[in-house]
This record gives C-alpha cells, structure tokens and sequence, in this order.
C-alpha cells in the first residue's frame, strides 16, 4: 500500500497529504501543498479514503476524525 | 494483480471515440485504455494522470542488462520530462516486490534513484490491454513499447522496439516537445525538428488561402511547403 503500511502505520507521503489539508481540499490543493506529483495524491487520497481516514465530499476531501488521530503523537 | 476498471466512459468522457476504442487495442488519436494497476507506488489508474502527459512504457524484464540501461535513461530525462508536465510509468510482467529489488539494486550499484511508479502486471492484463507482448518475440516478457497519452487521455503517440534494441530517451524527449509545439501553436513538425528550429505551416485547403499564405511573411519554398518561427 502506498499510504498505509500493513502494520498500519502511515507512510510519509501520507503524513504529508494528511498535514496538508485543512477543512476541506481537492487534489490539486494537495499536491500544490505537498509537491507531490497530483497522479500520486489522486491515487494517494482515494485509498485514505478506502481506509476511512479522509472523506470525500464532492471534489473536495476533509481528514476525518480517525485521520487527524493518527497525525497527533 | 492489475484489474481493468469499468467505467472507460467516465475515464474519458472528454474524448468522443471512447465507447469505440474501449474494446480495442490503443490507436493514436483514440482514447487510452482505461486501467487500475498495482505498482510500485501503490494502486494507481490511468485516470489519476488526468491532466499531466504520461509516458506509459513497458520492459521486457527486471534485473536485465538493457532494461537497467533504459530505466537509467528514464530516470534522468524524468526532471526534463517534469518540466513539461509529462509523468512516466513503467510495466512489466513481474511482482512489486521484485520491482522494488531491482529499483534499489540500481539504486545500490549505479546510485540512482528510479524516480516513477512501474505496474506490476503479473496477470498481463494492462499489457494484454495495451498490446505490448508480442507473440513474435515473447509470450511471456512485454517488449519495448512506449506509448505518450495526452492530459486528456488521448493516445498521441506509439514506439515500439525489439527486446534487443533500447530506446532513445532522447526521441522521447524530442516527441514530447513536437506533441505540445503541436498542439499550441496548431503547426506541424518537420523531419529531425527540435525545439528553436522552424515548424511546418499546415498546407492550405483552398485557392484563397494559397494567396494568403504566399503574402502572410512565411518562408515558402512553394505553396505547399512553408515554414515559421515559433
């Protein structure tokens, strides 16, 4: 998986995408936050999503509250 | 495991012949085959390169000789390709996990990082899609093909080479640059062009635009055959 490892655990692409969003952000706003190539947080936001930490509302994804936990320490 | 994605109208509504090519090997100026695909970088479709070109080429094998030389040559015209919103992704009919060996084995033995995502197409369905085994050749190893998807999903271009004979990246490089001075300034390109050479001025359908064309500054051998900066 490319965010989440087996152990679960995410990846730092993931933590990167996570980090990057606030309320609410399309792909486009990700990758221009992270300069991630925009294929890679398409690909990388749909499988969080699959995973139930962001959720995607129209063309726009929002961290849910499982996502924001695993970005705390 | 690769799987084929359904919804081939959704992936490119944009692009007229979609329902035609769908069923169909890729054709230039038809819409790619649509797919979903394991990779190196995690589950990855064709539809999330909507909007960037993408260079979708494919090697015979992992922790080969020629294949390592082209995956080097990929790897440093990638920043180039970048530059010009171009994404590359490579296949072949190997697991991930042998796919990351040899992508750290060359970044151990030549100390360069393999910048892009590779399919791994274990099952041969993106490359059964696409057409990149060749009976002739191998049943089991893809040969070396290229094929340059524009950012609305369209096929502009397709290479094919024998398991023998590596690419020129520096082709695809030149390709590139041809396919989008194409498409700003609706010119066409000459034989060996390169970019800050002049471009073809497309021939004129009608009587009225000969004449037009013959005053418009352009530097015309003949009426047919004139050229421009661009």
């Amino acid at each position: 998986m490319a965010c989440i490892s087996s152990q679960g655990e995410l990846s730092e692409s993931a933590r990167k995408m996570l980090a990057a969003m606030d309320a609410s952000a399309t792909p486009e706003d990700v990758a221009s936050r992270t300069e991630l190539p925009l294929f890679r947080v398409r690909a990388g936001l749909r499988e969080m999503a699959e995973a139930g930490l962001v959720e995607l509302n129209e063309e726009a994804y929002s961290p849910t509250q499982l996502g924001r936990s695993l970005l705390t320490p | 495991m690769s799987s084929l994605v359904e919804s081939t109208v959704q992936e490119t509504s944009h692009a007229p012949a979609a329902s035609v090519q769908s069923a169909s090997l890729p054709r230039l100026g038809m819409a790619a085959p649509a797919f979903e695909a394991v990779t190196t970088h995690g589950k990855i479709r064709l539809s999330d390169f909507h909007g960037t070109w993408l260079v979708l080429f494919s090697h015979p094998a992992d922790f080969t000789p020629v294949c390592t030389t082209e995956f080097l040559a990929f790897a440093a015209i990638a920043p180039e390709l970048r530059k010009r919103n171009v994404e590359l992704l490579g296949l072949s009919i190997d697991s991930t996990s042998s796919h990351i060996a040899w992508v750290r084995n060359i970044k151990e033995k030549f100390g360069i990082d393999i910048p892009f995502p590779i399919i791994a197409d274990s099952n041969k369905e993106v490359a059964t899609l696409y057409g990149m085994l060749m009976p002739g050749e191998s049943k089991t190893e893809t040969s070396r093909c290229v094929f340059v998807i524009d950012p609305v999903g369209i096929v502009r271009a397709m290479i094919y080479y024998p398991l023998t004979t590596g690419r020129n990246t520096d082709e695809i490089l030149r390709l590139l640059d041809a396919l989008q001075t194409t498409d700003k300034h609706k010119v066409a390109t000459p034989a060996n062009w390169k970019p800050g050479d002049k471009v073809i001025v497309p021939p004129p359908a009608t009587m009225e635009d000969v004449e037009a064309r013959l005053n418009a500054g352009y530097e015309c051998t003949d009426w047919y055959f004139c050229k421009k900066s661009v």
